[in-house]
């Protein structure tokens, strides 16, 4: 008889109240919110929310709730968007610089799901607008960088050992020092083994001449790391300068080797985002050399071997090439009036090792200049370098000081938060870019849903009509399928894409193949003259290995879509091979439940409605 | 309802032959198609900037090429994209590595002064040149190794003849498909390869549901010829294969009708896909098999195979 045991009825009816439970919170859309947070390297003080909360109540703004969402994020819903809009405004007055005020959306999920862990699907950047970028590390120039820290290192160990060179430079990828004797070059190797900054280096001797050279290129090992970790401080980087922007819920993360994707849902302002995204703007500090005379520099093209030449005002100056602080000793950063002079300019704040070497510097040099080197990585490889102030330090100074000799109050604004994001590591390219307007996004969610509820309904009347009892019990497996896919890809966290709506979509059209194998087969068992509790038996057992088999040569292909595809793509394997996982449990389970409940108690049934 | 109410008794195998001159003539012709038409590669392809632009009121197209040619971008081609009020500019990549924002704030600007109305930027896109060149080879990679594990899962399951005749019934696919892409100019983009690979897996789904009736039936059917019980196991299962053609295709055509441009192409490549598909597995699986000599002997035992090879005459 065709019958199951209790225990598998209740394993699905359990199955189907757990995937109804997780699918729901996709029902309850979202509220208009605002994100507080605060800048780097502050902490959010336990008054914060009652100055937020007065602050509203004093503009006569209602909450609809609130939340400490982590240790330095608040978020605050309301009603509506007007009073989001509002809200965001009044709240960034009265908290001031140190916080961002983020416009967000909250997902409406109720507080006893939430609990259980439901959470709805996020929203892909092509269904809510917003920007992606693919962001490529610029490995070249990181190397030359890597190569001129080397050079600077070596000099100072030589020189901190007494020993005089030649020269030591950077050439053809590698390094090449020029020592006097023999004896002189020995003791070089002795140091350069002997120094940790100068590790990672594979040293070889140049064939003797006028000269004893060395060369020393940076080694695999080396490179790997400087990759490796230049990456890490540009995502930490990106991530900080993100958050500068208050985007809501942005993506930061490793993509490759090489690569950062950056997402940012929701960002109205794509232009200004990728200004603080793409610059790779970083602050050094260096002495001004005032031994050399910079014009007869500027005439000869005879520059002093440890200076540069810049032009500062039109004028040109010569600055050392040991650079005292760069910027990623800095660890804040904020933009004012000077003062004294009322002109614009920054404030800084280094960290200790960077306030230690300041102190040292500006100790043995009152009285002497120090320029600042402000330098941007244009897109394309230029690197910009301009000499944006030059100060007699009138005092040591370590860990804070000011900046003046900017333009205007929004440029010390600008500087002082790309010094507050930090620099990056190594400069970086973007690879890729899409960017997604809103009303693009609405229109996008509204085409899919459609299509999805269209297709979904146009198999549902099909299978009704050819298949009729049977058709109808496959519709409650494919009712069940899809909610099972939605509970699964808002359990999983999953972000559900435009594509991934199309996975949905095949999913419906594909995942009753199933019951279509299983009816034509019963149909098939009927037309051999066969019972039908027989037939239903024999068409469900004899259907199960051509299920099997040719769903997993789909999920094979799926699989292979999952590994190699990249963004859109992932998006649609993974609702694929997932819809075809349900299928398989509501199509062959599933019916077979529904079908036993109705038929299997029965003696003889006259005709099987299939 | 039933449309094959009377068990179907067609001779699939007994027109093999000008079925798969037809089905090679395809595929010929796919092949002349590609490089000559060449497919019509999207932005993720080729690289450069692509804006999508909505205006309040139609534009006129020689108006839209004006004002682009008067803010310095000659070399862009411009098309409507889904409604008369919305285009799509392409702009091939530059030297001068322009980011894609400014180029877009660039042409929304210069539109904003030469039109009547609002002006609102849709979408834009930038793919920088080695991503295109990776994403093309992360395609054909991909496409390669589905059908490796394919052929590995197949001849696990049933024999290396079957493996042979899906993966060929596949490519065949696959090729078709292409030449199709390339003759209707449809934008080929990566929704582009996933429909495609969602059509590999498709096509051997189909073609793996007839290998496994034809399995069972060998041995019940042993004293009918080889070309009998193929013919027999694709009557069987005709039905099921026309049928969930049928509810694929209407959840196909809701996304090619409702889902909009973004997926328009996905939906359009999976609908000729599946239509070929639907038939490589009756005309081209199946008479490939037959031409690779199979017979009942090649799903029993390895032993058992060896020994009736003996004792046959």
């Amino acid at each position: 008889m065709n019958q199951y045991p209790p225990w598998k009825y209740v394993l699905i009816v359990l199955v189907v109240l757990i995937g109804t439970l997780y699918a729901l919170p996709n029902m309850y859309g979202d509220d208009p919110a605002i994100q507080v947070t605060t800048t780097r390297g502050f902490t959010m003080s336990s008054g914060t929310s009652g100055v937020i909360d007065d602050a509203l109540a004093g503009a006569g703004i209602s909450i609809k709730s609130s939340e400490q969402t982590t240790d330095n994020r608040l978020l605050y819903r309301f009603h509506d968007a007007e009073a989001q809009l509002h809200a965001a405004d009044v709240v960034q007055k009265a908290l001031g610089e140190t916080y961002v005020v983020a416009l967000n959306l909250a997902h409406a999920t109720p507080d006893w799901l939430r609990a259980i862990g439901g959470r709805p699907m996020t929203l892909g950047l092509d269904l809510q607008g917003g920007v992606h970028f693919l962001m490529q590390l610029d490995m070249d120039t990181a190397r030359s960088q890597a190569l001129d820290r080397y050079v600077d290192d070596l000099r100072a160990a030589l020189r901190d050992a007494g020993l005089r060179y030649v020269s030591v430079r950077a050439e053809g990828g590698g390094l090449v020092a020029q020592l006097r004797t023999e004896a002189d070059r020995e003791q070089a190797l002795t140091i350069i083994k002997g120094d940790q900054s100068l590790q990672g280096l594979e040293v070889k001797e140049l064939p003797a001449g006028e000269t004893f050279g060395l060369t020393a290129a940076i080694n695999e090992q080396q490179l790997m790391a400087l990759q490796q970790t230049a990456l890490k401080q540009n995502i930490t980087t990106l991530r900080n300068r993100v958050n500068e922007l208050g985007v809501a819920e942005p993506i930061i993360q490793q993509q490759g080797a090489d690569r950062v994707v950056v997402q940012l849902p929701g960002v109205q302002d794509m232009v200004e985002a990728k200004k603080i995204i793409g610059a790779t703007a970083t602050l050094e500090y260096r002495a001004v050399d005032e031994t050399n005379d910079p014009f007869s520099a500027q005439q000869t093209g005879r520059v002093p071997a440890d200076s540069r030449l810049y032009t500062y005002q039109g004028n040109p100056i010569l600055l050392k090439k040991r650079l005292i602080v760069s910027g990623d000793q800095l660890i804040g950063a904020s933009g004012g009036f000077d003062q004294q002079g009322g002109s614009p300019m920054v404030s800084v704040t280094l960290d200790g090792v960077g306030a230690s070497r300041m102190l040292e510097f500006t100790r043995d040099s009152v009285g002497n200049r120090m320029a600042v080197v402000y330098i941007e990585q244009k897109p394309g490889g230029q690197k910009v370098e301009d000499v944006i102030s030059v100060a007699v330090i009138r005092e040591p100074f370590g860990k804070r000081f000011q900046t003046t000799g900017l333009d205007s109050i929004q440029e010390a604004s600008q500087l002082a938060l790309l010094l507050r994001a930090g620099a990056l590591a190594a400069p970086m390219e973007i690879a890729f870019q899409r960017t997604i307007g809103p009303s693009l996004g609405r229109d996008n969610i509204e085409r899919g849903f459609k299509s999805v509820v269209i297709g979904f309904v146009a198999v549902l009347i099909f299978m009704v009509v050819y298949y009729r009892s049977f058709g109808m019990i496959a519709n409650l497996a494919l009712a069940a399928n899809v909610l099972l896919l939605l509970a699964l890809l808002s359990m999983l966290g999953a972000t559900l894409t435009m594509p991934g709506i199309a996975g949905i979509v095949l999913t419906v059209g594909m995942a009753v193949d199933a019951n279509v194998l299983i009816n034509e087969r019963i149909r098939e068992e009927l037309r051999n003259g066969n019972t039908p509790q027989a037939s239903i038996r024999a068409g469900y057992e004899k259907a199960f290995s051509a299920i099997a088999d040719s769903n997993i040569t789909t999920l094979i292909a799926a699989f292979v879509l999952f590994l190699f595809g990249s963004g859109p793509v992932k998006g649609f394997a993974v609702t694929l091979s997932l819809g075809l996982l349900t299928s398989m449990f509501t199509a062959i389970m599933g019916t077979r439940a529904v079908v036993n409940l109705v038929y299997g108690g029965r003696k003889r049934i006259a005709k099987l409605g299939v | 309802m039933d449309f094959f109410k009377k068990k179907t008794n067609f001779d699939f195998m007994g027109k093999r032959k000008p079925i798969l001159a037809i089905s090679a003539l395809f595929v010929l012709a796919s092949l002349i198609m590609l490089p000559t038409l060449g497919l019509n590669l999207g932005l993720d392809f080729t690289g450069g900037t692509e804006i999508e632009v909505r205006f309040e009121t139609p534009p006129q197209a020689s108006q839209v090429r004006e004002s682009l040619a008067k803010a310095g971008m000659d070399n862009a081609v411009v098309q409507t994209f889904g409604s008369p009020n919305e285009i799509l500019i392409r702009i091939p990549p530059q030297d001068e590595g322009e980011a894609a924002d400014q180029t877009a704030t660039r042409v929304i600007e210069a539109f904003k002064a030469d039109f009547e109305g609002d002006v609102e930027m849709r979408s834009s896109g930038f793919v920088g040149p080695q991503v295109g060149e990776e994403l093309t080879e992360q395609g054909i990679l991909a496409m390669i190794y589905a059908l490796i594990g394919i052929f590995i899962y197949v001849l696990f399951r049933f024999q290396w003849r079957f493996s042979v005749a899906a993966v060929l019934a596949t490519v065949h696919d696959l090729f078709v498909t292409m030449g199709a892409l390339a003759l209707f100019q449809i934008s080929f983009d990566l929704t582009v390869v996933a429909a495609l690979l969602a059509m590999v897996g498709y096509s051997l789904n189909d073609t793996v549901v007839v290998f496994d009736r034809i399995r069972e039936n060998f041995p019940r059917l042993g004293k009918l010829s080889s070309a009998e019980v193929i013919n027999r196991s694709l009557n069987e299962t005709l039905s099921r294969t026309v049928m969930t053609s049928v509810t694929t295709q209407l959840t196909l055509i809701a996304l090619y009708i409702f889902g909009g441009e973004v997926i328009s192409a996905f939906a359009w490549t999976l609908i000729v896909g599946i239509v070929i598909a639907t038939f490589s597995s009756i005309f081209v699986a199946s008479p490939i098999l037959l031409l690779l000599g199979v017979s009942k002997y090649d799903l029993v035992q390895v032993e058992k195979e060896g020994a009736s090879l003996d004792a046959r005459p």
